[in-house]
């Protein structure tokens, strides 16, 4: 993929006068890993297609914190929030999106205490605003028919329970939703989240994303969802060790791009 | 007529309930070593109405039926119990003989259902002991649960069934009661089986069993998981309102780090000022914690729904939710029994929560799901003690794992948990 895509940055559109609607929030994983690079494109691509003003921070944006604060550096989260909630006041930012469950749960619930309060919306909210606005249509295409499970991310469910918005995007895609024993509530932890992403598990008997994998291929989906670029990188690397090249791990906003071949 | 039995009554009564306030009171001393917090979130409505949903309306226990729906029954069955305790007590102060039965016809309605009530906790908690014992039901059977845990958890039940057998027994052997032929639902069927006995004897020995028995589970309470009977309803509404996800920012770092950032802060000025004692970050010790985590561990009743929900301990990890709740009122006891000793101050043992109770490795495993506060029946929260332990370890010991170091030190230096350029940041769209 070399295309590039059109992807204004709020110090551009600053610069003409011009204020977006929404400033997408990309996060350390969308910006910089492999995997969760494909999400942030598939997402500014629909969010061309609906005509969605938007603006990224791009070198301006930093770290939220939220990995330091769950491994206790409270200073460090804090010097990280204050550094961000400056350059996003200085924009006078009001409504903010992000692809990642962890940004958005720091933004929205942990900013506003240190002078950051906005509107923050989890970007499978946000697609689903837009459909209910009819400024985007999602067809099955080539999802029609398939068996997609969804895996709750912790940081979205119960940290902030958003169940349905990914599930009601994912129903409209003409597939059939099947659910895992354990979804919602009581939906199973990939193993990322707390930091974990960065460090080796304790000792135990078990890897937890080959835990939550076994969870997914018992009701033997085609796809596994996910709204979250940690939980997809540890559900493919379950999908890579426990059924390789039978199960895809795809983020909503993928199947929703992918569908309608964007 | 002597008054002999009604003074006996009157002083077991009295110290019954003295000992058992004067527990109490060591509570809230207890409680109070903790830092206390402001409860800024919610207004008091919705915290009232958490309490009736979740504490008395028992909403989160049917979660899992087979012991949510149990539990109904013993729990209603105990609250219901408690008027013909009102009797007991009323008749023992005052030599009278069931005082409700003049109310007529209804008193043998009421006391039918009491019955009824008796035998369905009997048969109840038969089930819960073989839950625990026979079946061995997996929650009941980790590690923490040794010893005086398990054994706690079985006198509850003994407990139980002996106080339920007492009252069909008085009821049974009271031959008046047996008469009136209303209400013996359950103690009618028993009856006859004390045929040719000293039946009076054993009605006037079952009925002083049963009050003493109660005084003394009264009194077992302070000591047992079975707390939860009374702090079920200030811990639920003292409970979080926040979403599940937001961890609380420290005040003390946000002024550190207010002034570390301001370009404007004349640092000679600040070292003029009188040192305000910057206390210290995070907990290593229940002091450090604060009152609702406190009265979290002594609202905590041991039913391991938040461990058998926990991915880590799912997955063979030591985390065990459930455990840093024990731990941290094991440890918070310990503190009590110290400040007993030396009437009224506390005498450092050398001991501490973090290390002796709850191990580093422990902590670190934990991803901050939040499947264990989900699963709580009765809203404690054990992310929130990892959480602030894991603050002490790191920014008062510098201990965290060696890649989490690498981690932060990343975000401190690029903006990102990795070694990227945050010049870098929009170089996706390039690729
Ligand atoms: S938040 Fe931590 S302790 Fe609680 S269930 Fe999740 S991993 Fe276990
Ligand atoms: S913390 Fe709650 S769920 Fe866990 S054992 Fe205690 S009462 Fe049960």
């Amino acid at each position: 993929m070399s295309e590039q895509l059109k992807v204004p940055t709020m110090a551009e559109l600053h610069a003409q006068g011009i204020v977006p609607e929404v400033l997408f929030w990309v996060g350390c994983a969308g910006s910089f890993d492999d995997r969760a690079k494909k999400i942030t494109k598939a997402l500014v691509k629909i969010l061309h297609k609906a005509n969605v003003k938007f603006a990224v921070l791009g070198a301006e944006e930093s770290c939220t914190g939220d990995p330091a604060k769950r491994a206790g550096n409270e200073f460090l989260f804090q010097m990280q929030a204050i550094t961000n909630i400056e350059v996003l006041n200085g924009y006078a930012v009001n409504k903010i999106v992000t692809a990642c469950p962890h940004c958005f749960n720091t933004l929205k619930n942990e900013y506003p205490s240190l002078g950051g309060s906005y509107e923050v919306v989890h970007h499978t909210q946000f697609l689903k605003s837009l459909l209910e606005e009819k400024r985007l249509t999602i067809e099955g295409g080539k999802f029609k028919g398939k068996r997609i499970t969804f895996h709750d991310p912790c940081y979205l469910g119960r940290a902030n329970n958003i169940y349905e918005a990914p599930r009601d995007l994912i129903s409209k895609l003409d597939g059939e939703l099947v659910e895992m024993k354990n979804c919602r509530k009581k939906g199973l932890c990939c193993g990322a989240g707390g930091a974990q992403m960065f460090k080796d598990a304790e000792a135990g008997d078990k890897e937890i994303n080959i835990e939550r994998t076994e969870q997914a291929i018992e009701v033997k989906p085609e796809i596994i969802a996910a709204g979250c670029p940690f939980c997809n990188t540890m559900m493919t690397d379950g999908v890579k060790n426990k059924a390789e090249g039978q199960i895809e791990v795809m983020d909503v906003a993928e199947l929703i791009a992918n569908a309608q071949d964007l | 007529m002597t008054l002999l039995p009604n003074i006996i009554f009157g002083l077991i009564l009295l110290s019954g309930i003295g000992f058992f306030v004067k527990n109490i009171n060591k509570l809230r001393r207890n409680i109070k070593l903790g830092k206390s917090i402001n409860i800024e979130e919610g207004s008091s409505k919705q915290r009232w109405a958490n309490m009736a949903r979740i504490a008395l309306g028992q909403s989160k226990m049917v979660r899992r039926p087979i012991s949510g729906i149990l539990h109904i029954i013993v729990y209603v069955g105990f609250i219901v119990l408690n008027i013909e305790v009102l009797e007991i007590v009323i008749d023992g102060l005052f030599g009278t003989h069931r005082i409700f039965s003049s109310i007529g016809s209804l008193y043998g309605v009421l006391i039918g259902i009491f019955e009824v009530f008796a035998l369905l906790v009997f048969v109840a908690v038969v089930v819960f002991w073989l839950r625990r014992n026979v079946l061995r039901i997996k929650r009941f059977m980790s590690s923490e649960m040794k010893g005086w845990p398990k054994l706690d958890g079985n006198l509850i039940l003994y407990f139980e069934l002996v106080l339920m057998a007492l009252f069909i027994i008085m009821n049974a052997t009271d031959t008046q009661f047996q008469s009136m032929n209303s209400g013996n639902i359950v103690s009618g069927v028993v009856a006859p089986w004390f045929e040719g006995l000293p039946i009076h004897a054993i009605e006037r020995a079952a009925w002083w069993l049963h009050i003493v028995g109660i005084l003394i589970f009264l009194n077992y309470l302070y000591y047992s998981k079975h707390l939860h009977i009374l702090l079920a309803f200030p811990n639920t509404y003292y409970g979080r309102l926040a979403p599940n996800g937001q961890m609380d920012n420290l005040d003390s770092v946000t002024n550190e780090v207010k002034l570390m950032m301001d370009p404007d802060a004349d640092p000679y000025a600040l070292a003029d000022e009188p040192a305000d004692e910057p206390g210290k970050f995070g907990a290593s010790d229940v002091f450090d914690l604060n009152r609702i985590q406190l009265l979290n561990a002594y609202t905590c009743t041991e039913c391991g729904r938040c461990t058998s929900e926990c991915p880590a301990n799912q997955t063979g990890k030591k985390l065990s939710p459930r455990k840093i709740m024990m731990d941290t009122r094991d440890r918070l006891q310990e503190v009590g029994q110290i400040i007993d000793v030396n009437k009224g101050t506390f005498k450092a043992d050398g001991k501490q929560l973090l290390g002796d109770y709850i191990s580093n490795e422990e902590l670190w495993a934990c991803t901050s799901c939040n499947a264990c506060v989900e699963a709580c029946p009765i809203s404690i929260n054990p992310l929130s003690i990892i959480l602030d332990m894991r603050r002490y370890l790191v920014m008062e010991q510098s201990a965290a794992p060696i890649e989490l170091n690498t981690m932060m030190t990343n975000i401190e230096n690029n903006g990102a948990p990795w070694p990227y350029n945050q010049m870098d940041r929009l170089n996706w769209n390039n690729e």
